[in-house]
């Protein structure tokens, strides 16, 4: 199969690699760029373990493919952080027990970070209905839709600048 | 004086690294030179295999190595079944398919390539020629002379036949006044563990050690299963538990795809990796309940029970896993639920079919208990014309503890229990005379308000060594280092549950140290002494306890060091606030600890080294209780449920941290609501599975959910010195018949008395209108 030379900005660093045309972004991610953190928990675009954003937008990076992401702008969940400074939905997790096994919390997190974007203060409602892409087995989503809630207390008294 | 951390719901210490992303799971370890692999999978249910043709696939660029059931069915060991019931038929089930598939999933080859894109298009390649054969799909018909035999070597496709119980049952349903039966189906579920499966291999030939990391509960089970099955010391076979994205039982195992991936590392001198797909794995991983039974309860006219009796047909899927045979013994024991019972009797008819193995999924058989004997009572209530609350608490035990532990006719002795307060917490909470005001109220205006309640009691804290296949005791090893820094070792493996977090609190107040001078390692037999694993909510309650006992040897230990630092005698020293105190002189534990390892100052009597071992064998299981209580209102127009109120009163026992003790019954209540109203693995006529995505496998999702409202009651364990019961399955136990409950009570104006599970909006919306079209 012949390969596409690509270039993508993940966690504001540029990278130029040569990839199949049918390489996932989440594997491009995971695999090439080695960036594990964004999980695969299905084959159908359901589970949203995989959840990244590209260019502001949230999606699910194993419906994407990384030549779609040629020239654009990821960010994954390594990239939240600001140096060693927590962004305030990661800290908020941890402090409401948001995740147990932790291995759907990266793509819960960037959902989550992108629904405060675009309403940063959701009722119970809105969270359930914005979280409804991402599945979790482990917590019954209550203490997640209290780490929202809590967030969005942090964000409103300090505004995070938006990622990158 | 310092502030206790145990009872505290203070943040994870696991958390860090895996809100970060930073954490491993199998899929994230990467090592050079790693092979991929993929497998082929039957398409059929049941067929025999006429030829396997891999000549394309083993020509394609990449490819390093295919495997069929040829190839290494007889070079590595059977699948292992660890549980034994009398006379039953256990298949010779080998790592991929021989002669035959017996079910639509069934591994019959495997691909090895350098990457897995190549892996996958190369499995494309492989031809496998079947010979259709009927599939065997009704756990009830299985056993017919007329069905498939599915292993012609038995004759049959019954596995095993079982009768459990005390007490005279056909005396105590004569002697009833009533006797009502309901047939009661527990459909397949799937456990969906976010990650599913996968296993990587290290071979070093040169030391002739194979490591393996793959996604499990139980490490060194699996290790010593794994040993066998490869036939390979089980001293050279290191295998480690890295990250693990959930459980729910369907990692309590062991898996021919981790035996067949440590073989191709050896054979090929290259690590080797496998990760499941989603389709896979709700094809391949084992699959929960899948019982049809048949309730018979016998009651005097005031509600008292006189005997009950359940025949049960347990789907046991197309061969043994581990524990599969096991499971419905396991609904045996907890027929008695909350009540006093006489006679109980179980009469269970195991059969092979066509399908995936089932095994222990949150609850492994409990939940089936549970919940027939909660319907089963809501039953009663229904016949009597009683409050399904009255029926109950009419049934109930006095509260009881050590003292007068609560004998069943199932054989058990319950630890400790008051049904009652937890009852009577529950019923305030929701005012349930008010609530049932309102229902009246609101059916006389034509709406559909459910109230339903389930008073639980569930047996876990898995147990006393002679009542389970591979041991129940569980192991601790602590070191206080040199810096006094503590490291504790146990043989739990934690998979989301927080004992990294809470075992460190427990060692906090014992040391006087505080929870982030503390480590827990788990999870690598190269590392931790031999262990059990984590299952049946058993990791704090034995788990925690052994750690607890070594810390109580460290303490003797560090106790009697002190004493000699100080000059004093070691029965005068007290210990507080990580200060050893006698007679106005003291020393800390930092200043023992240190002492301990240069020891230039022991008594002579005495060991260097602060290091303290407990292999904890708990003397009974422990027995969670509770009461859940649902109200939902249905929606005539289209049938759909909408939970108002959810309320749970649990009983776990002491709790070590509040926090992760909600998660995990906020997780169980999910995991109920699930069964109740949405999941339920399909398989159609022709064996093919139908549900075998997560479009049709329907996971709850948040928006589908009420909140919950939580409290407790504390009736300590007398089982164990931290008084702690379990509560890892709890939720998934006891909200099942509550929800079930509510529904049937909300169609009650339609005269329903039971509804099967999941209960679809389709369901109800089909009987609201055949009543409203006065159809028969």
């Amino acid at each position: 199969m012949s390969t596409k030379k690509i270039s993508v900005t993940v966690n504001g660093t540029t990278h130029q690699k040569e990839v199949e045309p049918r390489l996932l972004l989440v594997h491009y991610l995971r695999d090439v760029l080695g960036l594990t953190g964004t999980h695969v928990g299905c084959e159908t675009s359901l589970c949203g373990a995989c959840t990244v954003m590209v260019d502001g937008q949230a999606v699910k990076s194993c419906t994407v493919l990384a030549v779609q992401a040629d020239g654009a702008s990821v960010t994954t969940i390594e990239g939240l952080a600001d140096g060693s400074t927590l962004h305030p939905m990661q800290q908020a997790f941890w402090e409401h027990h948001g995740l147990q096994c932790g291995y759907c919390t990266p793509g819960m997190i960037v959902a989550c970070t992108q629904l405060l974007q675009r309403n940063p203060d959701p009722t119970e409602e809105e969270i359930r209905h914005g979280i409804e892409g991402n599945l979790c087995r482990c917590t019954g989503y209550q203490h997640i839709i209290q780490a929202v809630q809590c967030a969005a207390k942090k964000m409103k008294s300090k505004p995070v600048a938006a990622t990158r | 004086m310092a502030e206790k951390v145990v009872g505290k719901g203070i943040k994870r210490t696991e958390d860090p690294r895996l809100i970060q992303g930073l954490a491993h799971y199998v899929d994230d370890i990467k090592l050079p030179d790693t092979l991929h692999a993929v497998f082929v999978r039957s398409i059929y249910a049941h067929a025999r295999i006429k030829s396997i043709d891999t000549s394309a696939a083993a020509k394609t660029a990449g490819v390093v190595a295919v495997y069929t059931g040829k190839d290494i069915g007889q070079k590595i060991g059977a699948v292992p079944c660890g549980a034994a019931i009398p006379d039953m038929k256990v298949p010779d089930h080998r790592v991929l398919a021989m002669n035959k598939v017996y079910w639509v999933g069934h591994p019959v080859a495997v691909v090895i390539a350098e990457n897995k894109y190549i892996a996958r298009d190369a499995a494309d390649l492989i031809q496998v020629d079947y010979d259709e054969l009927p599939p065997v799909l009704d756990e009830e018909t299985a056993g017919d002379p007329k069905a498939a035999v599915i292993h012609e070597q038995f004759g049959t496709n019954i596995a095993y036949k079982l009768t459990a119980g005390e007490g005279d049952i056909e005396a105590a349903l004569k002697s009833a006044d009533k006797v009502i039966k309901q047939k009661i189906y527990h459909r397949r579920l799937a456990p969906i563990a976010m990650e599913t499966r996968g296993v990587l291999a290290r071979y070093y030939p040169g030391e002739q050690e194979l490591t393996l990391w793959t996604s499990t509960q139980i490490p060194h089970l699996a290790r010593t299963q794994i040993s066998i099955m490869l036939n390979f010391p089980e001293n050279k076979l290191r295998l480690i538990a890295p990250e693990v994205g959930g459980g729910f039982g369907s990692k309590l195992n062991v898996y021919a795809e981790e035996a067949i991936i440590g073989y191709a590392s050896m054979q090929l001198g290259r690590p080797v990796k496998w990760i499941e797909g989603r389709r896979e794995n709700i094809q391949g991983t084992i699959h929960g309940r899948g019982q049809v039974g048949y309730v018979e309860i016998g009651v005097k006219k005031d509600g008292t029970i006189t005997g009950f009796r359940y025949n049960v047909f347990a789907d046991m899927g197309a061969y043994f896993q581990l524990l599969t045979p096991a499971i419905p013994t396991l609904t045996g024991l907890m027929l008695s639920g909350c009540y006093k019972i006489p006679a109980i009797q179980m009469n269970v008819t195991a059969c092979f079919t066509t399908k995936m193995s089932t095994d222990a999924y949150r609850g492994a058989g409990r939940p089936e208990a549970t919940y027939v004997i909660e319907r089963a009572l809501d039953l009663i209530a229904y016949e009597l014309g009683m409050d399904v609350v009255e029926v109950r608490r009419k049934n109930f035990p006095e509260p009881f503890g050590a003292e007068n532990p609560f004998k069943t006719a199932t054989g058990l002795f319950y630890d400790s229990g008051n049904y009652q307060g937890a009852l009577d917490k529950a019923l305030k909470m929701v005012d349930y005379p008010k609530l049932r005001d309102e229902q009246k109220k609101a059916r006389a205006e034509g709406r559909l308000i459910g109230v339903g309640v389930s008073t639980y009691v569930e047996i876990c804290a898995m147990g006393p060594s002679p009542a389970l296949p591979a041991g129940g005791w569980e192991s601790a090893t602590v070191r206080i280092e040199p810096t006094c820094k503590v490291t504790i070792m146990t043989g739990a493996s934690p998979h989301g549950q927080g004992q990294e977090t809470s075992f460190s609190q427990i060692a906090a107040d014992e040391l006087g140290v505080t929870v982030n001078d503390c480590t827990v390692i788990h999870g690598d037999t190269a590392i931790v002494q031999y262990g059990i694993g984590t299952f049946g909510s058993r990791a704090t309650a034995v788990g925690g306890t052994a750690v607890y006992l070594a810390l109580q040897k460290l303490k003797t230990k560090a106790t009697a060091m002190a004493a000699h630092m100080i000059g004093a005698d070691a029965k005068n020293v007290t210990f507080a606030d990580g200060k050893f105190s006698s007679g106005g002189k003291s020393v800390t534990i930092q200043e023992v600890a240190l002492n301990a390892h240069l020891a230039k100052n022991l008594p002579a009597d005495m060991e260097p080294g602060l290091s303290a071992q407990s292999f904890f064998e708990p003397k009974n299981f422990t027995f969670p209780f509770g009461t859940h209580i649902c109200v939902v209102e249905i929606d005539r127009e289209t049938g759909e449920i909408h939970m108002q109120r959810y309320i749970a009163v649990d009983d776990c026992g002491n709790i070590i941290n509040p926090l992760l003790v909600h998660g995990q019954i906020h997780g169980g209540i999910v995991q109920s609501l699930g069964q109740a109203l949405f999941e339920e693995v399909v398989y159609d006529d022709q064996g093919q599975l139908v549900s075998g995505s997560l479009m049709d496998y329907a996971v709850p999702k948040a928006s589908q959910l009420p909140w919950f409202e939580l409290d407790n009651t504390v009736t300590p364990s007398p089982v164990n010195p931290l008084g702690v019961k379990g509560v890892g399955e709890a939720g998934s136990i006891g909200a099942t018949p509550a929800i079930v409950a509510a529904v049937v009570d909300a169609m009650a104006p339609f005269g329903i008395r039971h509804l099967d599970m999941p209960i679809k909006p389709e369901h109800i919306w089909n009987i609201i209108k055949k009543q409203k079209t006065g159809a028969a």
